[in-house]
């Protein structure tokens, strides 16, 4: 029978896989912006997994509130690519030194 | 039987398009594998019963943000190839990094198992209701509980929104833009002007 573990293990691979990706493509802020959907995508399952299992809603709203932002930050993460892109005719952000910080 | 079969389908899916989403070579094919995953995630929360949610990760999710993806990743004109050339260097690393988060996830979960830790129990204010649809249930504690974190949800997406806007909006030149404070001051009196024309004379413009 499937239980709370096996969703818990599928969304702890799920967020691995995120945090790799982010490894992976250093250079690609596109991909990197994707692997970030991952990881809040891993999140979502697990919220959603254990307020369906525990039968307390809350999980579910929180879930939708973690989708508001997740769109929220794409949106200005996209944006600030397109400037960024414009700018400098690459996205390669291993090197990114703009604001001297 | 079904359900089983059901639940290593999708999350054998949803793994595979993960890893193809950030292993694939092309951006574009990578946007596709993380609509495959997402698809997938919808499928398993649906089997744990939370359609509403389910619902709104393939409109929000497949609809809108993957889309706003495959927009980018086609408008810019990038060399992919030469954003890959640290990918060999930082596989050990990063593998070993996915592993030692993985184990640690994983021992978190057997700790569960061998007797888990003293929880508060959910009082009972969220539960849904019975004999409520999934998204009944929802709305009744979205529009009462959570009104105001909802109205603030609603405020972050407007902000998002505005900030997207102002972040690639540019005046260019040579382009003939409305002005509005022209159009307001306008006036009748300077626009027309009454005219009695004898006959046979005609009108000077």
């Amino acid at each position: 029978m499937i239980g709370i573990e096996h969703y818990v293990v599928v969304s702890s691979i799920l967020f691995v896989l995120g945090v790799l990706g982010i490894f992976l493509n250093r250079k690609n802020i596109i991909v990197i912006l994707m692997a970030i959907e991952l990881i809040l995508l891993a999140v979502n399952i697990n919220l959603v997994a254990f307020s369906s299992f525990l039968g307390d809603l809350t999980g579910q709203i929180f879930a939708m509130f973690v989708l508001t932002v997740a769109a929220g930050e794409a949106a200005v993460g996209l944006a600030i690519l397109v400037i960024y892109f414009r700018g400098r005719g690459t996205i390669a952000v291993d090197d990114v030194n703009r604001m001297k910080g | 039987m079904i359900q089983v079969i059901a639940f290593y389908l999708f999350a054998t899916l949803v793994i595979a398009a993960a890893a193809l989403t950030i292993m694939a070579r092309n951006p574009v094919h990578s946007v596709l594998w993380l609509i495959v995953a997402f698809f997938n995630a919808a499928g398993l929360m649906v089997l744990c019963g939370a359609e509403f949610i389910a619902m709104l990760l393939v409109i929000v999710y497949v609809g809108a943000v993957a889309v706003l993806f495959l927009f980018v990743v086609m408008m810019l004109d990038i060399d992919f190839s030469e954003l890959r050339a640290g990918f060999i260097r930082n596989f050990p690393l990063g593998m070993l990094l996915a592993v030692v988060l993985f184990v640690e996830l994983f021992v978190g979960l057997i700790a569960r198992n061998a007797g888990k830790l003293a929880l508060g129990k959910p009082d009972g204010s969220a539960v849904p209701m019975p004999a409520a649809s999934n998204i009944e249930a929802i709305g009744a504690l979205l529009y009462t509980r959570y009104l105001f974190l909802f109205e603030a949800a609603g405020v972050i997406l407007l902000v998002a929104m505005i900030g997207a806007i102002v972040l690639t909006h540019r005046q260019r030149g040579g382009v003939r833009g409305q002005n509005v404070s022209k159009q307001v001051a306008r006036r009748p009196e300077d626009a027309t002007h009454n005219v009695s024309p004898e006959v046979g004379k005609g009108v000077s413009l």
